[in-house]
């Protein structure tokens, strides 16, 4: 049996967590809906039609991986610290400010009011509260942390994820000014610009947060003051200020932006080289903490980074990128960051805040953690192939019409379909075990 | 490292950004105000449809339906609008006016207008950069 959710509950991280879970469930839900979607062409069309399932799938994912990160920033700065939070009083108005604003946004797709633009598809309106609670936050972050100097390294991470996510997050309303939407390629430039460095942003916390959580497992902080963990932290900032243009190299923007993009992307090659060198030390540090819940989704979460980060590369080279770019390889490498990275960190947290001892004695834990792993890889492949074959066709048969290319790739729609339960399947027996243990504590 | 080399990188990164946004930004001075135009008002209905959940611009948005970077030079205008005007299978029927309908189709041909989104036609050079075709007279 698992512990009792204790720290969970006098954790500042607490109600960040448990409202992320809780969007993890409406994303695989929602996600579920649009799949079917796919299979069954013209389902639910007038009144639950695909444009306003998808952004409720994908509003709930990147509202799940913002929420928790949040938590997760807290509850290590709380116990990193002996004087904690500087204001609890504004994370909790953050914390409500942010919750209430996220359900309006769902509330609001389901009538169909839109902002349009990809990833932030909720009302201008609604980015106003958000972007008023992420100040709250980083007045929280900077007041707690005081100053950088002899700080570890996840800290730099999170002050400059902070402080950065407000700039792209404003940045990404530049739209709205004329002079910015006055050409779609100028327009789409930018979005893309903020969308990429916003990742990054997201990931600086996350990462922060997982180096930290690393230190405390292996109860050694070398790596956190270490020149090479500085370098890699450095690395990381200039591929989220500078490696965003693989998004946009088909498009008419100037050539510097696809030269600039290029170069910095294969930098990340340093950390693909990484991982390699240091696969054997990894399995030794595998083996040794495999027991850890949480321990086990930084090690799956390692694993993802490895095969996102080979896609990563490969699309970055713009005459790979041609191929790739608009097909469901992207898709391949959205799902592999944000399910197989970020949400198996995010989870990593909550285990780890959720009582760090705990063996691996619960049988539906490690068969959740199976089920979602192998149903996560086989989705995986099955959208690299449906990615493929669209690859094919718009670079080699554009002539055939689009709904006869679709209705090709139906058999790797079925399996993504499938797979996509066994993701959905595993999370959900993840967070019922969450839940069940929270209500036991009550 | 030492703690002045760090802030040193850090506020050089800051620096590096700071003026590669600022060009990026004045790219935007190149063209003519768009605020008020049909264009502009299709942009806007475009993004209270959210049609980008199921259509892409240069291989962006979703997948449920086709790009429609160059619908309008290789469909036609008529084409656009009679699935505007009624949708499809898959489309639900948006109930737009006429104006609407105009005005998104006038997006649309602004769209087409500024550049190729098919991959197919985009050049691949020898160093691994790609770009756009040469541009057609008239379009």
């Amino acid at each position: 049996m698992m512990e009792p959710l204790n720290s969970l509950r006098k954790s500042p991280a607490g109600k960040f967590f448990f409202f992320g879970l809780f969007l993890l469930a409406t994303a695989l839900i929602f996600g579920l809906t649009g799949a079917l979607q796919y299979l069954i062409p013209g389902l639910f069309r007038d009144d639950f039609s695909f444009e306003k399932v998808r952004p409720l799938h994908v509003s709930s994912a990147v509202f799940w991986i913002i929420t928790t990160a949040i938590g997760g920033v807290y509850h290590y700065i709380k116990e990193r610290s002996d004087k904690g939070i500087y204001s609890e009083k504004l994370m909790n108005i953050q914390f409500y400010l942010l919750s209430t604003t996220v359900i309006l946004i769902l509330i609001t797709y389901v009538f169909g009011i839109f902002g349009g633009r990809e990833y932030w598809e909720f009302h201008p309106y609604l980015a106003i509260p958000i972007g008023f609670s992420w100040i709250l936050f980083i007045i929280n972050v900077f007041k707690s942390l005081s100053s950088l100097r002899k700080k570890p390294v996840y800290i730099w991470m999170w002050m400059t994820g902070a402080a950065f996510f407000l700039f792209t997050f404003i940045e990404s309303y530049l739209w709205l000014i004329p002079f910015f939407r006055a050409n779609i390629v100028g327009d789409m430039m930018i979005q893309w610009k903020s969308y990429g460095s916003m990742v990054g942003c997201w990931n600086m916390l996350i990462y922060g947060s997982s180096i930290y959580l690393m230190d405390r497992i292996s109860r050694n902080e070398k790596y956190s003051y270490s020149k090479i963990g500085f370098l890699l932290y450095f690395l990381g900032l200039f591929n989220l200020m500078f490696n965003w243009g693989h998004h946009i190299y088909t498009l008419p923007a100037p050539k510097y932006v696809q030269y600039i993009s290029y170069g910095v992307s294969m930098t990340e090659l340093i950390l693909l080289g990484r991982i390699i060198m240091l696969w054997r030390s990894s399995l030794s540090t595998a083996k040794k903490n495999y027991h850890l819940y949480s321990y086990r989704f930084l090690l799956a979460a390692d694993i993802w980074i490895f095969l996102t980060l080979i896609l990563a590369i490969m699309m970055s080279v713009p005459a790979i990128n041609v191929y790739t770019h608009g097909t469901h390889i992207t898709v391949a490498h959205t799902m592999g960051a944000t399910i197989g990275i970020n949400s198996f960190l995010l989870l990593s947290f909550i285990f780890d805040v959720f009582g760090v001892k705990e063996k691996i004695s619960a049988k539906r834990f490690t068969a959740a953690y199976f089920i979602l792993n192998i149903s996560l890889f086989i989705f995986w492949i099955a959208l690299i192939i449906a990615g493929v074959l669209k690859a094919d066709w718009q670079m080699h048969s554009p002539e055939i019409p689009f709904a006869e290319m679709m209705r090709r790739l139906r058999p790797a729609f079925i399996v993504f379909f499938v797979a996509g339960i066994g993701v959905a399947t595993g999370f959900l027996m993840i967070i019922f075990k969450i839940i069940k243990h929270h209500r036991l504590t009550k | 490292m030492n703690h002045y080399n760090k802030i040193g990188i850090l506020i050089s990164l800051a620096i590096l950004f700071s003026v590669y946004t600022v060009i990026l930004y004045s790219k935007n001075s190149e063209y003519p105000a768009v605020s008020g135009t049909s264009t502009d008002r299709g942009k806007r209905i475009w993004q209270e449809k959210n049609c980008i959940a199921c259509h892409q611009i240069y291989g962006l948005g979703g997948y449920l339906g086709p790009d429609l970077t160059n619908t309008y030079s290789e469909k036609g205008k008529d084409y656009i609008m009679a699935f505007l005007k009624s949708g499809t299978q898959v489309m639900p029927d948006f109930n737009l006016s006429q104006n609407e309908i105009n005005d998104l189709t006038e997006y649309l041909k602004s769209i087409d207008a500024s550049g190729t989104g098919r991959p197919g036609k985009l050049k691949i050079n020898d160093d691994g950069t790609i770009e756009q075709p040469e541009k057609i007279p008239g379009r």
